[in-house]
């Protein structure tokens, strides 16, 4: 039966997330947007909590809860990719740079969860993982990944250097895309944990950023760096037929979760607009027409239909995922739809409040700036257009370039 | 959606056969515990599909009546999140494509043309079952609850034929669905009786004027008491079919107070009505109802007047739209994909193109997006849950990406989307009509 509230078994994760954002995120959020590159302590408490929270099976707003469990629930099923999601948003509503921050939390995480094997994922467990993909010679086209992993014996030796790793110096851990065999293409680019302190592993340096300025953004290089070989995500089997299958399955849960991070951030920016207007005189009336009423309600209006849509958007990916459905075209819609529209919304929000918005008394300007990232990260507005395009139109990405 | 056009056209019988096959082959059917409402719809279909046609004019009058209006129970709260219909509605969604594909589409262009639905088709139209599903059984239809979620995908489905013989299909449910929702037991027993019958009367919901920046919470038509009842003078423009309805419900400022909505039959003194051909909506037959000095009985208004029936009868309509919109957004999106893979430029199809490739791309993310949100506001509604705010934004969405996405129809066929040898004119015409028209459909 069709409905698109969220579940109310969910509603007390809902609620603990909201809770935290409010209470922990909120009150630190200029604190570290100001300090770039400082650790903010007060997260650790928060992760430990959240720690907590995913042993207890219900899922979480963390990002193991993307992991596919064996689930013999008939019917429709609400499940961790839901939550995760639900959860993602209410944390980002706080702030998207200090959850990119929290322990135990990161993309590296999330790519485990989703394709680790089991002992891998026991191994693993409490390590707080970063995700490294992106190359100085290659960003959304993680097929030209130059990395290489060379089999030595029980290690893997990895080479190569990754920029704009999320969390690259305050994670235990790295996941690292690696191809054992450049001259097999896609299918021959796999994954590998690379543990922190592991000789040849160096961070080179942090970026200083538009946005998300508490979250620390590294370049890493690997020098002969050895890794066990039991390291491998997934399998070490190089099946053309599969290609890039293995590692992409990771996007197909990391989408929405971003797409959730930009609702978060773009809710929060319409909450505080919404206040903003209300005090000036201004508010919005959902049964007059648009025209009728003032520019500023009109625009607002406009700004929570794509809102909205961007948001049922993400939770349908979610669900489908929970459901078992291949969900890599709605993944790519929602983050398509979310990372424009909190861009698009965030910057008229402060275009609507004025000087209001665009100092730093508020948090509207921070969350402009930090918006502009859910664009980018995760696969480019352009790269998620592709995805989809290629899907509707029956083509392979050597006939849609 | 889209199925091969058979070699030999179906007739009315062959129509109400085919449903009921397909009914009968499903393996729903043999599962025990099937509800309600399709057996229901399985009998109508079988009883109405022998049927000759009736008169054309007739007397409403009440017969026998309910000792209290029959209503429809608010669907359950299902609790979960979920995006699949119901075997129900999936039954019903399936009957009703097959139906547009095969007597909508085809006769989309002529009706565009002549301004008028082919002979027939309303006919066909009402044996599918569309107005029963949202009349309670007490009164003779096959409803059991409320299904505004059911409504929105047959809207939905309908508009993926054509938007403008879609709003000629539907505009008689929108009377008596309010009927329904808001009559007293008189105005029932008087009025539905026909709608479950075998001549279901050309009807439609009046709200619109011609006036820039409408507002339909602010009629112009006036509505003043009399000793016996009201009288109305004003104007109602775009109504569909206007000049073979037999029944209209039609908003007027009461003496100041507010709109409010009033049963108007086409036989009464001071009525006339105009032909208003537009933009498009063409196949719906589009006039102007002029109402001079027409005097109603007291029992003519309907909803007692009050403010909240009237919100949720602008609600539900601009939901009805935005249902709509999604529909021909969706038949936009069918026929541009096999266009841009055959169409060749340079040497290679233009879809090999990031500029024509994400156009589509976004056709079909946008589209997405306004649906969720219309299912959301259609799920609320039908529960009994706030949904004003979500009708807002069903409603923005389906006027803003309607639009674009109409106009990206066009734009991706190049001249040849310009010319009438393509259905996408007809559609950047049709979609305009999205935020323009308040009333109308119903859901």
């Amino acid at each position: 039966m069709i409905n698109l509230e969220i579940p109310k078994k969910a509603q007390t994760l809902v609620n603990q997330a909201y809770q935290a954002a409010a209470e922990v995120f909120r009150p630190i959020s200029r604190k570290y947007d100001r300090a770039e590159h400082s650790y903010p302590a007060e997260l650790d408490m928060l992760a430990a909590l959240l720690d907590g929270l995913n042993s207890s099976g219900e899922g979480g707003a963390g990002a193991a809860g993307v992991r596919c469990r064996e689930d013999n629930t008939k019917g429709n099923r609400n499940g961790g990719n839901l939550s995760t999601v639900l959860g993602a948003i209410e944390m980002c509503w706080g702030d998207v740079a200090l959850l990119l921050s929290m322990p135990r939390q990161g993309l590296g995480n999330a790519a485990i969860a989703s394709v680790a094997n089991d002992e891998q994922l026991q191994r693993f467990a409490g390590v707080w993982a970063a995700m490294a993909i992106t190359e100085p010679g290659c960003g959304s086209d993680s097929a030209a990944i130059t990395a290489t992993a060379t089999l030595d014996g029980d290690e893997y030796v990895l080479n190569g250097e990754k920029i704009f790793v999320t969390a690259g110096q305050r994670a235990d851990a790295v996941v690292v895309w690696a191809t054992l065999d450049k001259s097999k293409g896609r299918a021959a680019i796999k994954s590998f944990v690379v543990e922190k302190g592991t000789p040849g592993f160096e961070v080179v340096r942090l970026e200083h950023k538009l946005g998300i300025r508490a979250s620390d953004t590294a370049v890493l290089r690997f020098e002969n760096c050895r890794v066990p070989k039991e390291n491998l995500l997934g399998t070490p089997e190089i099946d053309t037929s599969k290609g890039f299958a293995g590692v992409m399955q990771t996007f197909d849960n990391t989408r929405p979760l971003v797409a959730a991070m930009a609702i978060g951030v773009a809710r929060a920016a319409l909450e505080e607009t919404g206040r903003l207007l209300a005090e000036a005189g201004v508010t919005v009336d959902y049964d007059r027409p648009a025209n009728t009423q003032h520019a500023a309600a009109a625009a607002f209006l406009q700004l929570e239909a794509d809102y909205e849509a961007a948001y049922l958007l993400t939770l349908e990916s979610a669900w489908m995922a929970d459901n078992r459905k291949p969900n890599s075209l709605q993944a790519s819609m929602a983050k398509a739809k979310a990372g424009r529209s909190v861009v698009d919304i965030t910057l008229r929000c402060v275009e609507l409040a004025g000087t209001l918005g665009y100092t730093e008394e508020l948090l509207l300007e921070k969350w402009s700036r930090d918006a502009k990232i859910l664009d980018i990260f995760e696969g480019t507005q352009q790269i998620q257009q592709l995805i989809v395009a290629r899907r509707l139109l029956g083509k392979t990405s050597a006939e849609l370039k | 959606m889209s199925r091969q056009t058979p070699q030999r056209r179906r007739d009315a019988m062959g129509w109400g056969l085919a449903a009921l096959t397909r009914l009968a082959g499903s393996k729903a059917i043999e599962r025990a515990g099937l509800r309600k409402p399709v057996q229901n719809v399985v009998s109508a279909a079988t009883r109405s599909g022998f049927r000759a046609v009736g008169a054309t004019s007739r007397v409403f009058r009440a017969t026998s009546r309910l000792g209290k209006p029959a209503r429809l129970a608010p669907a359950p709260d299902a609790g979960l999140f979920d995006l699949t219909p119901t075997e129900d509605q999936q039954l019903i969604v399936e009957t009703v494509s097959e139906f547009a594909a095969e007597q909508l589409r085809p006769a989309a262009a002529e009706a565009d043309t002549k301004l008028a639905p082919p002979d027939g088709l309303l006919g066909r139209a009402s044996e599918l079952g569309v107005t029963l599903v949202g009349i309670p059984e007490e009164l003779g239809g096959v409803g059991t609850e409320r299904s505004v979620v059911t409504n929105a995908l047959v809207a939905e489905a309908l508009a993926h034929g054509d938007l403008g013989l879609a709003v000629a299909v539907l505009a008689p449910s929108a009377v008596s669905t309010a009927l329904v929702q808001w009559g007293d037991e008189e105005q029932q027993a008087t009025y539905l009786p026909s709608f479950v019958g075998e001549n279901v009367p050309a009807a439609a919901l009046a709200l619109q004027e011609r006036t820039p920046l409408f507002d339909p919470f602010k009629p112009s038509v006036k509505a003043r008491r009399t000793p016996k009842g009201y009288r109305l003078d004003g104007a109602k423009s775009l109504v569909p079919r206007a000049a073979q309805a037999e029944l209209f419900v039609v908003s007027a400022d009461l003496e100041g107070r507010g709109p409010a909505l009033f049963i108007v039959e086409s036989s009464t003194d001071g009525v006339s009505i105009e032909a208003e051909p537009a933009m498009g909506l063409r196949g719906a037959a589009t006039g102007k109802l002029l109402l001079d000095k027409v005097n109603l009985p007291a029992g003519a208004l309907l909803g007692g007047g009050k403010q909240e029936v009237f919100a949720d009868v602008v609600r539900l309509s601009r939901l009805g739209w935005a249902a709509l919109a999604c529909g021909t957004g969706k038949a936009v999106l069918d026929y541009v994909i096999p266009y841009v893979n055959e169409r060749q430029a340079f040497g290679e199809p233009v879809s090999h193109r990031q500029g024509v490739a994400f156009q589509v791309a976004d056709i079909a993310i946008e589209l997405e997006g306004l649906r969720l949100v219309t299912l959301k506001a259609a799920a609320r509604a039908e529960q009994g849950k706030p949904y004003a705010r979500e009708v807002a934004l069903a409603r923005k969405l389906a006027t803003d990406k309607g639009m674009q996405i109409g106009s990206a129809g066009v734009q991706l066929l190049g001249g040849h989307g310009f010319v009438k040898e393509h259905p996408v004119e007809r559609w950047y015409r049709d979609l305009r009509a999205i935020g323009v028209l308040e009333g109308i459909v119903l859901l």
